[in-house]
Protein backbone atom coordinates (compact mmCIF):
# COMPACT_ATOMS: atom_id res chain seq x y z
CA UNK A 1 0.00 0.00 0.00
CA UNK A 2 1.41 3.24 -0.97
CA UNK A 3 -0.42 5.30 1.31
CA UNK A 4 -1.17 4.75 4.84
CA UNK A 5 -3.25 6.52 7.30
CA UNK A 6 -2.60 5.30 11.04
CA UNK A 7 -2.20 5.44 14.78
CA UNK A 8 0.43 3.97 15.39
CA UNK A 9 3.73 4.56 15.13
CA UNK A 10 6.33 3.60 11.80
CA UNK A 11 9.70 2.17 11.69
CA UNK A 12 11.18 4.57 8.60
CA UNK A 13 14.36 1.91 8.06
CA UNK A 14 11.87 -1.15 7.96
CA UNK A 15 9.23 0.75 5.83
CA UNK A 16 12.37 1.71 3.55
CA UNK A 17 13.78 -1.20 3.71
CA UNK A 18 10.39 -2.93 1.81
CA UNK A 19 9.92 -0.14 -0.26
CA UNK A 20 12.94 -0.70 -2.05
CA UNK A 21 13.40 -4.27 -2.01
CA UNK A 22 11.11 -4.56 -5.18
CA UNK A 23 13.21 -3.10 -7.65
CA UNK A 24 16.83 -4.15 -8.23
CA UNK A 25 17.09 -0.50 -10.46
CA UNK A 26 16.32 1.93 -7.11
CA UNK A 27 19.77 3.97 -7.08
CA UNK A 28 18.32 6.50 -4.43
CA UNK A 29 15.72 6.73 -1.45
CA UNK A 30 14.81 10.39 -0.61
CA UNK A 31 12.69 10.01 3.07
CA UNK A 32 11.48 12.92 5.14
CA UNK A 33 9.56 12.32 8.58
CA UNK A 34 8.11 15.22 10.24
CA UNK A 35 8.20 15.48 13.78
CA UNK A 36 5.98 16.92 16.61
CA UNK A 37 7.38 19.88 18.03
CA UNK A 38 7.63 21.81 21.79
CA UNK A 39 6.73 24.22 21.07
CA UNK A 40 4.36 26.51 18.07
CA UNK A 41 3.82 30.12 17.72
CA UNK A 42 6.07 30.89 21.22
CA UNK A 43 3.81 28.35 23.12
CA UNK A 44 4.61 25.38 24.64
CA UNK A 45 2.83 22.64 23.19
CA UNK A 46 1.95 19.34 25.33
CA UNK A 47 0.40 17.16 23.03
CA UNK A 48 -1.22 17.57 19.75
CA UNK A 49 -4.10 15.75 18.25
CA UNK A 50 -4.44 15.05 14.31
CA UNK A 51 -8.02 14.56 13.02
CA UNK A 52 -8.65 13.48 9.47
CA UNK A 53 -11.83 13.20 7.28
CA UNK A 54 -11.52 9.15 6.22
CA UNK A 55 -12.26 8.57 2.60
CA UNK A 56 -11.17 11.77 1.60
CA UNK A 57 -7.67 11.61 3.37
CA UNK A 58 -6.72 8.25 1.12
CA UNK A 59 -7.73 10.09 -1.97
CA UNK A 60 -6.08 12.91 -1.62
CA UNK A 61 -2.92 11.32 -0.87
CA UNK A 62 -2.89 9.18 -3.79
CA UNK A 63 -3.90 11.77 -5.71
CA UNK A 64 -0.91 13.60 -4.89
CA UNK A 65 1.38 10.41 -5.31
CA UNK A 66 0.11 10.24 -8.91
CA UNK A 67 0.82 13.60 -9.86
CA UNK A 68 4.19 13.52 -8.75
CA UNK A 69 4.84 10.39 -10.41
CA UNK A 70 3.66 12.33 -13.51
CA UNK A 71 5.92 14.88 -13.33
CA UNK A 72 9.18 12.34 -12.26
CA UNK A 73 10.46 9.22 -13.34
CA UNK A 74 10.25 7.84 -9.90
CA UNK A 75 9.93 4.01 -8.70
CA UNK A 76 7.32 3.91 -5.68
CA UNK A 77 6.05 6.67 -3.85
CA UNK A 78 5.08 5.55 0.17
CA UNK A 79 3.28 8.19 2.36
CA UNK A 80 2.43 6.74 6.08
CA UNK A 81 0.43 10.01 8.07
CA UNK A 82 -0.24 9.24 11.71
CA UNK A 83 -3.43 10.24 13.36
CA UNK A 84 -4.77 10.97 17.13
CA UNK A 85 -3.25 11.46 19.82
CA UNK A 86 0.97 12.63 19.88
CA UNK A 87 3.36 14.33 21.98
CA UNK A 88 6.80 16.20 21.28
CA UNK A 89 8.90 14.34 19.39
CA UNK A 90 6.78 11.77 18.20
CA UNK A 91 7.04 11.16 14.25
CA UNK A 92 3.89 12.17 12.52
CA UNK A 93 4.31 11.49 8.57
CA UNK A 94 6.43 9.72 6.40
CA UNK A 95 7.04 10.47 2.95
CA UNK A 96 9.75 7.98 0.92
CA UNK A 97 10.55 8.08 -2.66
CA UNK A 98 12.59 5.88 -4.24
CA UNK A 99 14.46 6.11 -8.10
CA UNK A 100 17.03 5.90 -10.60
CA UNK A 101 18.67 8.95 -9.57
CA UNK A 102 18.57 11.02 -6.85
CA UNK A 103 17.37 14.35 -8.48
CA UNK A 104 13.71 12.79 -8.90
CA UNK A 105 13.53 11.23 -5.57
CA UNK A 106 14.76 14.86 -4.28
CA UNK A 107 12.47 16.94 -5.96
CA UNK A 108 9.11 14.54 -5.83
CA UNK A 109 9.41 13.81 -2.24
CA UNK A 110 9.55 17.31 -1.77
CA UNK A 111 6.82 18.46 -4.08
CA UNK A 112 4.48 15.60 -2.03
CA UNK A 113 5.18 16.90 1.06
CA UNK A 114 4.24 20.89 -0.09
CA UNK A 115 0.73 19.09 -1.56
CA UNK A 116 -0.01 17.15 1.55
CA UNK A 117 0.82 20.43 3.82
CA UNK A 118 -2.20 22.15 1.65
CA UNK A 119 -4.17 19.46 0.04
CA UNK A 120 -4.61 16.39 2.77
CA UNK A 121 -7.65 16.88 4.71
CA UNK A 122 -5.70 16.34 7.93
CA UNK A 123 -5.98 19.00 11.17
CA UNK A 124 -3.93 19.44 14.20
CA UNK A 125 -5.15 20.86 17.61
CA UNK A 126 -2.49 21.40 20.60
CA UNK A 127 -2.77 21.48 24.15
CA UNK A 128 -0.64 24.95 25.61
CA UNK A 129 -0.46 26.07 28.78
CA UNK A 130 -3.37 28.13 27.81
CA UNK A 131 -5.56 25.60 26.87
CA UNK A 132 -6.52 23.83 23.84
CA UNK A 133 -6.28 25.65 20.10
CA UNK A 134 -6.75 24.29 16.92
CA UNK A 135 -3.54 25.21 14.57
CA UNK A 136 -3.50 27.91 11.84
CA UNK A 137 -2.51 26.97 8.23
CA UNK A 138 0.85 28.98 7.78
CA UNK A 139 0.77 31.38 4.65
CA UNK A 140 4.57 29.74 4.09
CA UNK A 141 3.06 26.69 3.29
CA UNK A 142 0.85 27.99 0.44
CA UNK A 143 4.18 29.78 -1.18
CA UNK A 144 5.66 26.12 -0.93
CA UNK A 145 2.89 24.98 -2.91
CA UNK A 146 2.38 27.54 -5.17
CA UNK A 147 6.14 27.40 -6.47
CA UNK A 148 5.77 24.14 -8.02
CA UNK A 149 2.82 25.63 -10.44
CA UNK A 150 5.22 28.12 -11.81
CA UNK A 151 7.95 25.33 -12.21
CA UNK A 152 5.59 22.55 -13.97
CA UNK A 153 2.41 22.29 -15.15
CA UNK A 154 -0.35 21.89 -12.29
CA UNK B 1 -32.21 16.99 -3.54
CA UNK B 2 -31.02 15.51 -0.61
CA UNK B 3 -27.79 16.17 0.83
CA UNK B 4 -25.05 14.89 3.31
CA UNK B 5 -22.97 17.32 5.04
CA UNK B 6 -20.01 16.80 7.12
CA UNK B 7 -18.49 19.23 9.31
CA UNK B 8 -14.38 18.92 10.70
CA UNK B 9 -12.01 20.40 13.14
CA UNK B 10 -12.56 24.28 14.41
CA UNK B 11 -16.20 24.40 12.52
CA UNK B 12 -17.40 20.29 13.74
CA UNK B 13 -16.71 21.94 17.23
CA UNK B 14 -18.84 25.40 17.00
CA UNK B 15 -21.68 23.31 15.22
CA UNK B 16 -21.58 20.83 17.95
CA UNK B 17 -22.38 18.35 15.11
CA UNK B 18 -19.67 15.98 12.67
CA UNK B 19 -22.34 15.34 10.03
CA UNK B 20 -26.20 16.29 8.76
CA UNK B 21 -28.37 15.17 5.85
CA UNK B 22 -30.59 18.39 4.77
CA UNK B 23 -33.15 18.58 1.86
CA UNK B 24 -31.92 21.55 -0.04
CA UNK B 25 -34.63 24.36 -2.21
CA UNK B 26 -34.32 23.59 -6.28
CA UNK B 27 -32.22 26.77 -6.21
CA UNK B 28 -29.22 25.46 -4.31
CA UNK B 29 -26.80 23.77 -6.69
CA UNK B 30 -23.26 24.99 -5.93
CA UNK B 31 -21.33 24.68 -2.84
CA UNK B 32 -21.73 28.54 -2.36
CA UNK B 33 -25.49 28.62 -2.71
CA UNK B 34 -25.08 25.63 0.11
CA UNK B 35 -23.12 27.12 2.11
CA UNK B 36 -25.46 30.34 2.03
CA UNK B 37 -28.56 27.96 2.88
CA UNK B 38 -26.81 26.96 5.63
CA UNK B 39 -26.01 30.18 7.27
CA UNK B 40 -29.11 31.82 6.77
CA UNK B 41 -30.57 29.04 8.89
CA UNK B 42 -29.62 30.85 11.75
CA UNK B 43 -27.68 29.44 14.42
CA UNK B 44 -24.94 27.54 15.03
CA UNK B 45 -24.58 27.96 11.45
CA UNK B 46 -24.45 31.75 10.73
CA UNK B 47 -21.87 32.26 14.35
CA UNK B 48 -19.63 28.89 12.95
CA UNK B 49 -19.33 29.90 9.26
CA UNK B 50 -18.30 33.08 10.56
CA UNK B 51 -15.96 32.83 13.01
CA UNK B 52 -13.87 30.37 10.59
CA UNK B 53 -11.74 32.06 8.21
CA UNK B 54 -11.71 31.09 4.76
CA UNK B 55 -13.47 27.87 5.27
CA UNK B 56 -12.85 25.55 2.21
CA UNK B 57 -15.05 22.29 0.78
CA UNK B 58 -15.28 18.96 -0.51
CA UNK B 59 -17.51 17.66 -2.77
CA UNK B 60 -17.61 13.30 -2.72
CA UNK B 61 -14.16 13.88 -1.05
CA UNK B 62 -12.60 15.72 -3.23
CA UNK B 63 -11.43 19.50 -2.85
CA UNK B 64 -14.21 22.06 -4.08
CA UNK B 65 -14.57 25.53 -5.46
CA UNK B 66 -17.61 27.93 -4.62
CA UNK B 67 -18.95 27.10 -7.91
CA UNK B 68 -18.73 23.65 -7.95
CA UNK B 69 -21.88 21.61 -9.07
CA UNK B 70 -23.97 19.58 -6.57
CA UNK B 71 -26.38 16.55 -7.31
CA UNK B 72 -28.36 14.62 -5.18
CA UNK B 73 -26.90 12.19 -2.57
CA UNK B 74 -24.10 14.23 -2.80
CA UNK B 75 -21.60 14.07 0.06
CA UNK B 76 -20.09 17.60 1.19
CA UNK B 77 -17.85 18.65 3.53
CA UNK B 78 -16.75 22.12 4.96
CA UNK B 79 -13.89 22.62 7.02
CA UNK B 80 -10.47 25.28 7.87
CA UNK B 81 -7.55 25.35 6.00
CA UNK B 82 -5.88 22.13 6.42
CA UNK B 83 -2.51 21.52 8.96
CA UNK B 84 -1.53 18.21 8.55
CA UNK B 85 2.48 16.88 7.62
Amino acid sequence: MPVRVQQEDFDAGAEISRLRARDPKVGAVAAFIGVARDVNDGDAVATLSLEHYPGMTEKALEDICAQARARWQVTEILIVHRVGELRPTDQIVLVAVTSSHRGEAFAACEFVMDYLKTEAPFWKKETTPGGTRWVEARESDDQARARWKEAGSR
Amino acid sequence: MKLTVLYFARLREALQREREVVEVPAGVTTVTHLRSWLVARGEPWASAFAEVKRVRAAVDQAMAQDATPLHDGAEVAFFPPVTGG
